[in-house]
């Protein structure tokens, strides 16, 4: 077990290091190399002597592996480098970003499995019933509805109809707890509305296949209430979900961006927007990076749990 | 030979409707099980031998399907039951072994918890006593260490273990009739008679009835005391094991032991039946079986033939006289004889 988990994180960090790799020569190539970085770092309207000086603070003049090979260097004690515009570390930024986007993420995810899976197991063993029409309806519309859109109406509808919400109130919930629950709850179900459409989707495929599996029908012929039966298929039909729901949180923890630039949120989704529109590249690295991380990271948790969820999965 | 009578099985008719049309999977169906004995029921993929004991068990979609007749179990009848009151009945007094032990238990539980499961829900008993009792049934099915084997998960069973943990559980609360559908169909050949071998002595030692569904009339030979043949839904004869396997009566049967090998008859050509299995939805007219009979003549494509005991407790449902058919099988009898000498 141990051994599976230090085998996996080297192989973390490898995945890590081809997609630095893979950023930084298009960052380079994008940025149109030292130079241009360099004019880029040198303020408004540099002259050619701070173009020179920068050049040779950061090193631009020196072959690319080299340069990259400091990047990493720097990357792996914490240093990502410095925003072209404010000078600022990347890292503190991409840092202070992240609490917003984890909120966002984990609330989100949280608000859809609560719809997701009820809805799903009810609609499975209501099968054809009101219900389930019903909630295949409101999967249907959930998948369908884009969520700019979406987001947009809500925005319109509860803070500029209703007055039930103020978009960009936005704080950390270490600072007021009140006003990041009243920045986040509207989010979170927009968020969550799409997301929770596919589990309920999954959650009802899975319990519908599941029934037909022989071992339920082994649990009701030693008479099991129906209530254990249940919970047998439940076990079976839930395992998968488990492996979703990790990569869709990792994948989250990226940033969302659509929902985090209607909403006005602090997050990874806005810095790397912000980023992108003034070529900002140190940040875009810094936050592809995080994000890359959330994912590699959240794929070892799933597999971990996994193993332990099903028996039949052996680390090797 | 015959005990108590266990499970008596009236007219039962199992149709279900699709928008292809009414699949009649049973279709008149009569029969006895006692304690003691057991019963075999033998017939190709379709016949409506798993349906019958499902439908009996309350283990069919009961909404899809339009059931009719009556199964008395011990004197009470299942299809009337609510869910809960079959529920009771079920893997208490009346249990089931099913044909694929790879997927029959799940994978994600413990043998052993699988196991006091069905025991929990019928007795309310203290975890030791349960844990003592999962122990005690996996040591009498034959599992060596049953301490340590209880707390392994299905796939570190062998196919052959698996069945025997589903028998265990079939018995942790010693039901009166046990239902095996073809319980060694997926198992290895030599596995299959230790089974086989098995519930002959569970029968025996704990005093039950057995249905034993099987297509393999070479497993009927071995276990069972009586024998009903099934095609199409309906029985096409039911007698002891000695009446089907030495005078049989029913041209399918005919055809059924005649393809099948016999190690001393070396060298001779297995007969088998011409033609398919017919569909349950547009069944042929008259007997089901008629267009695959060689035997046929006038009624039978425009009558049913009723199921008929001429006598001997050994009915059969043919058209055919019964001098006729002592003849024609004494004929197909010598001819086989004739080709493997």
């Amino acid at each position: 077990m141990l051994q599976y988990i230090i085998r996996r994180l080297l192989w973390s960090v490898v995945m890590l290091l081809l997609i630095s790799m893979i950023v930084f020569v298009i960052f380079f190539v994008l940025a149109g190399g030292g130079r241009e970085v360099a004019v880029r770092m040198s303020g408004k309207n540099p002259s050619p002597r701070n173009i020179e000086n920068t050049i040779e603070r950061l090193g631009l003049d020196q072959p690319i592996y080299v340069q990259f090979g400091k990047y990493v260097w720097n990357a792996l004690q914490g240093d990502l480098g410095r925003d072209y515009h404010n000078g600022l570390p990347v890292t503190s930024q991409v840092l202070s970003h992240l609490p917003a986007t984890a909120s966002l993420a984990i609330g989100a995810s949280i608000v859809w499995l609560m719809i997701g899976i009820p809805i799903g197991v009810i609609s499975a063993l209501k099968r054809r019933s009101l219900m389930d029409r019903g909630a295949m309806l409101f999967a249907l519309m959930g998948v369908s509805l884009p969520t700019f859109w979406l987001g947009l109406m809500v925005v319109f509808l509860f803070d500029f109809r209703l007055n039930w919400y103020v978009v960009g109130e936005y704080e950390r919930l270490t600072v007021d707890p009140v006003l990041w629950f009243r920045a986040l709850w509207l989010p979170w179900l927009v968020l969550a509305v799409t997301q929770a459409a596919f589990y309920t989707r999954m959650v009802r495929g899975n319990m519908l296949e599941v029934q037909g599996e022989d071992y339920i029908r082994t649990a009701r012929a030693k008479g099991l209430r129906e209530r254990s039966v249940i919970r047998h298929a439940l076990r079976s039909a839930l395992t998968p979900v488990v492996t979703m729901y990790g990569l869709d949180v990792g994948i989250l923890m990226g940033g969302a961006i659509i929902t985090e630039a209607i909403f006005n949120i602090p997050g990874i989704g806005t810095l790397t927007v912000s980023a992108i529109n003034a070529a900002n590249f140190p940040v875009i690295m810094g936050t592809t990076l995080v994000a890359s991380f959330a994912v590699i990271a959240a794929n070892l948790l799933v597999d971990i749990v996994y193993a332990s969820l099903d028996p039949r999965v052996t680390y090797s | 030979m015959t005990g108590e009578l266990l499970l008596e099985v009236k007219d039962l008719h199992v149709h279900f409707p699709t928008p292809d049309g009414v699949v009649k999977a049973v279709d008149g169906l009569s029969f006895k099980v006692h304690r003691g004995e057991t019963f075999g029921i033998v017939g190709e993929s379709g016949s409506g031998k798993s349906v019958t004991n499902l439908t009996a068990l309350g283990l069919i979609d009961r909404d899809a399907a339009e059931v009719s007749g009556e199964v008395l179990f011990m004197g009470h009848d299942l299809l009337k039951m609510s869910n809960e009151e079959l529920r009771k009945v079920r893997g208490k007094d009346l249990s089931m072994i099913f044909q694929d032990p790879f997927s029959c238990l799940h994978p994600f539980y413990r043998v052993g918890d699988q196991i006091a499961e069905a025991i929990q829900c019928h007795a309310d008993l203290s975890k030791d006593k349960v844990k003592a009792r999962v122990i005690e049934m996996l040591d009498a099915v034959g599992i060596p260490n049953p301490t340590e084997r209880a707390r392994d998960y299905p796939h570190q069973y062998s196919g052959g273990m698996r069945q025997r943990a589903m028998i265990a559980m079939a018995l942790v609360h010693n039901p009166s009739l046990v239902i095996a559908d073809e319980p060694t169909t997926a198992l290895d050949v030599t596995v299959q008679a230790q089974i086989l071998e098995l519930i002959d002595n569970i029968k025996r030692d704990f005093n039950i009835g057995v249905i034993l569904i099987t297509h393999d009339l070479g497993v009927v030979a071995d276990v069972a005391q009586s024998v009903m043949v099934m095609y199409a839904g309906r029985a096409a004869e039911l007698g002891s094991r000695d009446q089907v396997f030495n005078q049989p009566l029913h041209p399918y049967t005919w055809g059924l032991l005649e393809s099948m090998p016999h190690i001393e008859q070396k060298g001779s050509r297995l007969v088998p039946i011409e033609g398919s299995p017919p569909s349950l939805i547009h069944r042929p007219s008259g007997c089901p079986f008629h267009p695959r009979c060689p035997h046929r003549f006038e009624p039978c494509d425009k009558q049913i033939p009723e199921n008929i005991d001429r006598g001997g407790g050994h009915p059969d449902a043919c058209h055919l006289s019964i001098e006729d058919k002592k003849k024609i099988w004494s004929e197909r009898e010598q001819r086989r004889s004739r080709v493997s000498a």
